[in-house]
């Protein structure tokens, strides 16, 4: 199902070759419009659905064997961490669907680890990770440990 | 065209692939190298990028031992079972003790984590699988990597490590290119962090047209976990199993998906039923079974008690009988049906 580009929407500016992890939104030299160089390395991913201010991009269905005329169409919200989905059928039907993408104002919930304490020098030399054990939320005992679960596993590869 | 070279140096840990691997090995590495230079080389925009570019549904494995639902010991059990024996049991069981406060940390980042109302426990979709609003979880961990590294380069391929010139068998940086200018970096670097993907569209498939070679997986997946690493000199271990996710026509999952809710089954070229074949020997476990039953307490985690007992039990016998077609018995050589 790869990517399609309504052209008299689109306006060029480029956030979907921005994003495209596949590398295959690219700018037409003459129509200055998007469009999807290589659909058979499409994903699908949406990517470049989701990052188009104009809602210019959509999705179809793969033209050998699905049927046209349906409809996705997506507007993602960092600001209210929302994600709205609208897919309609080729008969018609509707479905609308609202999503959370965050539980925190977005941008704001990730420390920098460069700022936070350093770690001390017995904890450079356990075997937790950082925030370990606090974060495992473990009210009794902190990392499992082979010892403490009585077991000896099998080291490397031993077949 | 004049292509430049660009060169990147004293760099003290590169991270190659920003993918949900790559960019938490940044995160880390940071914590426990504060003032060292973090440098993320990325194939694609680090935002959207990997094999959780477009978000993901669940999270795949959560141990919940806090709730008293498995333990990492458990993991090790299930993975060996699933992947007949040919496993690394002590780097299952390092993963599976951690990534219980890596899913917290997600949480604590703003990943929506679906929750049951009644318990507070997370929202389960199977034993290891947790229900979450994961539009967003690329960008979330991006984030978090961004915040970390020095400085990130977006869409370089890198495609060479570079080896020590004074010290042999260690890696002292790495080359690529820019897929979009063309121009060569050249990152010079104490240590190499590779975190890139994996390959997909190995196997050609047997569709045609648009529909040909679409895979559950990324596409973009170019094999540089590979590449690299073996250019390097890496030994390659855990090759027997390899995982080709076919995607079935009108879903978007992969063929795994027919298993958990279609309950179907598979079988090897002989015709055999290979999984419930081999089931009752892959249950015995490589530690001594003693020790770990006096860990699993069979109160908390019922179906522990129902996994460990033997073949004949009536959890196996369930499984079986969902698993048969009509008028087959079990093990009865089928025809192939192809996958």
């Amino acid at each position: 199902m790869p990517t399609f580009v309504y052209m008299t929407r689109c306006d060029g500016c480029g956030h979907c070759v921005d994003i495209c992890p596949s590398d295959i939104m690219h700018i037409d030299p003459t129509y200055r419009r998007a469009y999807n160089i290589e659909p058979n390395m499409c994903w699908e991913c949406y990517s470049c659905v989701k990052a188009c201010p104009q809602h210019a991009i959509d999705v179809r269905g793969y033209a050998d064997f699905a049927p046209l005329g349906h409809s996705v169409r997506v507007d993602r919200d960092e600001r209210k961490g929302t994600i709205a989905w609208r897919i309609k059928f080729r008969d018609g039907t509707e479905k609308n669907f609202l999503s959370p993408i965050t539980t925190k104002p977005w941008g704001t919930a990730i420390p920098k680890l460069a700022e936070v304490p350093a770690p001390s020098e017995e904890i450079r030399n356990s075997q937790l990770l950082y925030n370990e054990p606090k974060w495992i939320r473990m009210d009794e005992g902190g990392l499992r440990t082979l010892k403490d679960a009585g077991l000896t596993l099998k080291q490397g590869v031993y077949y | 065209m004049a292509y430049q070279t660009i060169v990147e140096d004293n760099i003290d840990i590169l991270v190659v692939g920003a993918g949900l691997g790559g960019t938490g090995a940044a995160w880390e590495a940071r914590f426990w190298g504060q003032d060292k230079k973090i440098v993320i080389a990325e194939k694609a925009n680090i935002d959207r990028s990997g094999a959780v570019a477009q978000g993901l549904y669940a999270i795949n494995c959560y141990m919940g031992t806090r709730w008293g639902e498995n333990n990492p010991e458990d993991h090790v059990r299930y993975a060996r079972i699933d992947l007949m024996g040919l496993v690394r049991e002590d780097l299952l069981f390092d993963m599976a003790r951690h990534v219980d406060s890596t899913v917290h940390q997600f949480e604590e980042w703003g990943l929506p984590i679906m929750k049951d109302p009644k318990t507070g426990h997370y929202m389960r979709e199977g034993r290891w699988q947790i229900m979450i609003h994961g539009e967003s979880y690329k960008p979330i961990v991006a984030e978090a990597a961004k915040k970390s590294a020095d400085k990130v380069f977006n869409r370089i391929c890198v495609t060479h490590l570079l080896m020590d010139e004074s010290r042999p068998n260690r890696v002292a940086g790495a080359v690529g290119f820019n897929v979009r200018t063309g121009n060569y970096h050249v990152f010079k670097s104490k240590t190499v962090i590779c975190g890139a993907g994996g390959a997909s569209n190995i196997f050609k498939p047997r569709s045609t047209g648009e529909g040909a070679g679409r895979t559950w997986y990324a596409p973009w997946s170019s094999a540089s976990a590979y590449g690299l690493m073996i250019n390097a000199g890496a030994k390659m271990t855990q090759m027997e199993n390899r995982i080709v996710l076919a995607r079935f026509k009108d879903g978007y999952g992969p063929v795994g998906a027919y298993f958990l809710h279609l309950k179907t089954y598979t079988q090897n070229a002989l015709g055999e039923e290979y999984e419930s074949k081999w089931f009752p020997a892959l249950q015995v476990p490589s530690a001594s079974t003693s020790a770990r039953a006096t860990t699993t307490s069979s109160s908390r985690r019922p179906w522990c008690a129902a996994r460990a007992a033997p073949p004949t039990s009536s959890s196996r016998a369930r499984r079986a009988k969902g698993r048969a077609a009509p008028g087959t018995r079990p093990g009865h050589p089928r025809p192939h049906t192809g996958s």
